[in-house]
């Protein structure tokens, strides 16, 4: 084994990549979440990414973490540090490590090591390690916790911060089980690993106000909460079931409730009669539970009523790919119903913009009395990342139940206005008291089959995201204001194109990148950005279809007439890595 | 503009002329309806009418009341929605055969195993009316529809062993021709704390005409009642004997065939709303999302 590629100690790294290859039941998805944990509260950002098997219990998983001083933008394109659980994890993730990296393997259960591309190889009997640790148990947990300790040693964190994060997650539990996770992760922290020396983490500047570390789906139901939400419904189906999970836990403290329903078309139909009840409310899913949902949504948009449904992307379609990521819900999110019915349709782009973009959708909803489609997807959904705590004097909803009588002027569906509706237990100054359909019907609500009078309520029903449309904000842009590339991206592709175009301006070209969160409607003069580059470039992980495109550079050429557009798609339900953007855009630049 | 205790007066309740053909059984049910209303004087503002699709289901068109017509089959979860989230209101759903127990039998089992607090009529006519003719879940063995031209080939569905075996609270059976025993009907199951569904026979004069006259007397039928007196009205195995004697003594008994109290389901959610709000008492409700915040940090 060789010693000679590593820094030495007085050196500090800026980034590390560690990469945890096990089993699922080896509890490599906590200690990846303690080290996000750590980072976010040292300063340092963090970004994770995992896989976890679709079956029912164990299986092989990764954990990948991403820590940086400065900005961590993804989970990393390859791995600085593997920590091999098996042999079978080992001969499958070798491969994500970089030439000169180091392999932790364990040698009670690795046996053959490949000796390639300058690789460091580490054996430490991991399991015989904890085992002796914790006092002779024949079970092996704890392992992960070794591990954990063994990477503070030699990445040099915070071991009284880390020790305060594993007590305060195990401190509930029995006294031996926190007794045993310290006595392992010392074990850890103290083997001695001979072959390198120690590489410190670089001090962290994102010194933001309270950061905090978690989840996509997590940061969302709390948006929803934020935003005025107190009423949903679902039905179990991976990835959203987290955010069902919290929000059925949580909701009762804010004086609100979350049903779990018998199915899908269930779900959304409590979440309606919420809604038409005078309550801003929640439904969500993943794809094949959004198909479910389409008719009652479409009833949404006829009735004019607010109506949150969040989707997490997962590979599609059918079954498809229920742990992995894809971006190919996009036009069923904008046009999956039946008719003409509008809504709105709003992507998150990381963690933390999981709550913006949940706030929202919940001002969006009640302000347009429309329904509002979260898309996030399966990688946003599960990773953590570390930020600053959303500032609740800035967002926060108070929700209010208006009640209050209704005048004698009222009409539900007034053609030249938003639909502001009068819920039961609101009087009625005449008496008369209004139905609210999913048949076409007049300004009163009666039920109407008049062809002018259809085509007055379709528009009406259209001129609301016509005006959202012209009251959105500038999309967020970042590089060069004209140039030779575009990139034109939407949801978690965020954090690769960022730092593509980072890496190709570095190199001397002209580039950037607009993200957009709001996908239905769009902002009317995309097109007059995309004249400014010579290049424009939709990175997204989806199909490129019979016409060579994917959903959003499909949507983007039919509304810019901009046949330059194209797009470049990842169809693996894994994301994108910064180098496969990089060498697509060489190729541009190439032509 | 009456006081909300006022008793309301059927022109109140009124609102457009029903579409339905001359001589539904439907026509009764909505009198009744309206009189069953307008005796518990219910405030006017918090009745609310649901449907879903069909014949039956232009319901809250009929009645001047706040109304949601929404999707065929989810009339159920919708009221649900609606009963759980706003609790001072009165909930009724009405729908027909193909609503309740075909497109949305699902809902029905599952409305009912929660105990809901909700009032259900079912009219059952037996065929599909608003299509025009077409097999329903209860049409029965043999008969012709224009699609099973050749009699229908499937066992219809027993509404009332069904809803026995799915949890329901209160289950009744009327006849719309027979209006005393409809409104008691009506009015013990809105009375009743829970999930409460009235199946109709309705009969739909257009497509299925004389379909229950096994069930009036002046047209040589019976109307026998179930005698509560003889009966334990909590026993569901009971209630099953009386729900399989609708198929084997046709046309069955009828009146309450169970009503039995356990938790509603909005007393079941709401117990825990208190508990919760009783255990951060001290905190507004931005200070418990700061403090979720800060056990993340």
């Amino acid at each position: 084994m060789s010693t000679s590629t590593v820094s030495s100690s007085s050196d500090t790294r800026k980034n590390a990549v560690i990469r945890l290859a096990g089993y699922s039941q080896d509890g490599i998805q906590s200690v990846g979440a303690f080290l996000a944990q750590l980072a976010g509260s040292t300063a340092q950002e963090v970004m994770t990414y995992m896989t976890i098997p679709s079956t029912i219990s164990g299986g092989p998983s990764i954990f990948q973490v991403h820590l940086g001083s400065g900005k961590v933008l993804h989970p990393g394109d390859e791995a600085d540090t593997l920590v091999a659980f098996y042999q079978d994890s080992y001969d499958n993730h070798l491969a994500s490590l970089r030439d000169g990296g180091i392999c932790f393997y364990d040698s009670d259960k690795v046996e053959e090591i490949k000796e390639e591309r300058g690789i460091i190889h580490i054996g430490v009997p991991i399991t015989t390690a904890t085992i002796e640790a914790i006092g002779g148990s024949a079970k092996d947990r704890g392992k992960n916790i070794f591990v954990l300790g063994m990477l503070c040693a030699v990445y040099q964190l915070d071991r009284d911060t880390i020790s305060a994060i594993i007590a305060k997650k195990f401190g509930g539990k029995s006294e031996d089980i926190l007794r045993n996770a310290m006595l392992a992760f010392d074990a850890g922290y103290m083997w001695p690993v001979h072959d390198i020396n120690h590489m410190p983490m670089a001090p962290g500047e994102n010194a933001g106000e309270n950061r905090i570390s978690t989840d996509g789906n997590t940061m969302l139901a709390l948006g929803l909460i934020a935003g005025g939400c107190r009423y949903g419904a679902g039905y179990p189906i991976t990835p959203w079931t987290t955010i069902m999970e919290q929000l059925r836990s949580e909701l009762p403290q804010y004086g609100g409730m979350f049903i779990q329903c018998e199915d899908e078309l269930a779900a959304v139909s409590l979440a309606i009669g919420a809604a038409y009840s005078g309550h801003l409310a929640i439904t969500g899913s993943s794809g094949p539970g959004l198909a479910l949902k389409a008719e009652a949504m479409g009833y949404a948009s006829m009735a004019e009523l607010p109506l949150i449904v969040v989707n997490i992307q997962r590979g599609g379609p059918s079954t498809g790919m229920p742990t992995s990521v894809e971006q190919s819900d996009l036009m069923q999110a904008i046009y999956g119903s039946h008719g003409d019915a509008p809504r709105v349709v709003l992507a998150p782009r990381n963690v933390e913009d999981c709550f913006y973009t949940a706030f929202e959708a919940c001002r969006i909803a009640r302000e347009y009395s429309t329904p509002v489609v979260i898309l996030s997807d399966q990688a946003i959904a599960t990773r953590i990342e570390a930020f600053s705590e959303p500032d609740l004097d800035k967002y926060w909803v108070e929700p209010e139940l208006d009640i209050e009588e209704r005048g004698a002027d009222f009409k539900p569906y007034p053609i030249d206005q938003i639909t502001r509706h009068s819920p039961p237990g609101s009087r009625s100054a005449e008496g008369k008291y209004p139905v609210v359909t999913g048949l076409e019907h007049d300004e009163w609500g009666h039920p109407s089959g008049n062809p002018e009078n259809h085509a007055a309520m379709t528009a009406k029903r259209r001129n609301k995201l016509v005006k959202l449309a012209e009251s959105l904000p500038e999309p967020d842009f970042y590089g060069d204001k004209a140039g030779d590339i575009l990139f034109v991206g939407w949801g978690s592709t965020y954090g690769p194109i960022h730092e593509a175009t980072d890496m190709l301006r570095e190199a001397g070209h002209k580039v950037g990148s607009l993200h957009i969160r709001h996908i239905h409607p769009l902002r009317t003069d995309l097109g007059n950005i995309f004249k400014n580059y010579t290049h424009v470039v939709v990175p997204e992980m989806n199909d490129s279809g019979v016409y060579g495109m994917g959903q959003l550079a499909a949507l983007l050429r039919a509304v810019t007439c901009d046949s330059r557009i194209r797009s470049i798609n990842k169809t693996m339900g894994i994301t994108f890595r910064v180098s496969e953007l990089i060498d697509e855009a060489h190729q541009l630049l190439a032509e | 503009m009456s006081a909300p205790t006022e008793k309301l007066t059927k022109k109140q309740l009124k609102a457009d002329h029903p579409t339905w053909c001359p001589g539904c059984g439907d026509f009764a049910v909505l009198a009744s309806f309206f009189n069953v209303v307008q005796k518990l004087g219910i405030p006017h503002e918090k009745i609310v009418c649901v449907a879903g699709i069909g014949c039956s289901s232009r319901f809250p068109y009929f009645v001047n009341t706040h109304g949601i017509h929404f999707i065929h089959g989810r009339a159920l979860p919708l009221a649900t929605g609606i009963s759980l989230s706003r609790p001072d209101l009165h909930v009724f759903v009405f729908g027909g055969d193909g609503d309740g127990y075909s497109i949305g039998g699902n809902h029905l089992n599952h409305a009912a195993r929660k105990n809901v607090n909700l009032s259900y009529v079912v009219m059952d006519n037996q065929v599909y009316g608003l299509t025009k003719n077409q097999t329903s879940p209860t049409t029965p063995i043999g008969r012709r529809s224009k699609t099973d031209p050749r009699g229908a080939i499937d066992v219809p569905i027993n509404p009332m062993s069904q809803l026995v075996a799915s949890g329901a609270t209160f289950i009744a059976r009327t006849h719309a021709v027979q209006v005393k025993h409809m409104n008691e009907m009506f009015e013990r199951a809105i009375l009743h704390p829970g999930f409460a569904v009235v199946e109709t026979l309705s009969e739909c004069t257009m497509f299925y005409p004389g379909a229950f006259d096994d069930g009036i007397p002046r047209k040589g039928g019976k109307f026998d009642l179930v005698d509560e007196s003889a009966r334990d009205m909590t026993s569901t195995s009971e209630a099953m004997a009386l729900a399989e004697e609708t198929e084997h003594a046709p046309p069955g008994k009828f009146g309450v065939y169970l009503e039995s109290h356990r938790p509603t389901k909005n007393e079941l959610e709401n117990q825990w709303l208190i508990d919760a709000q009783a255990k951060t008492a001290d905190l507004a409700q931005k200070d418990l999302l700061r403090k979720r915040f800060a056990a993340m940090r």
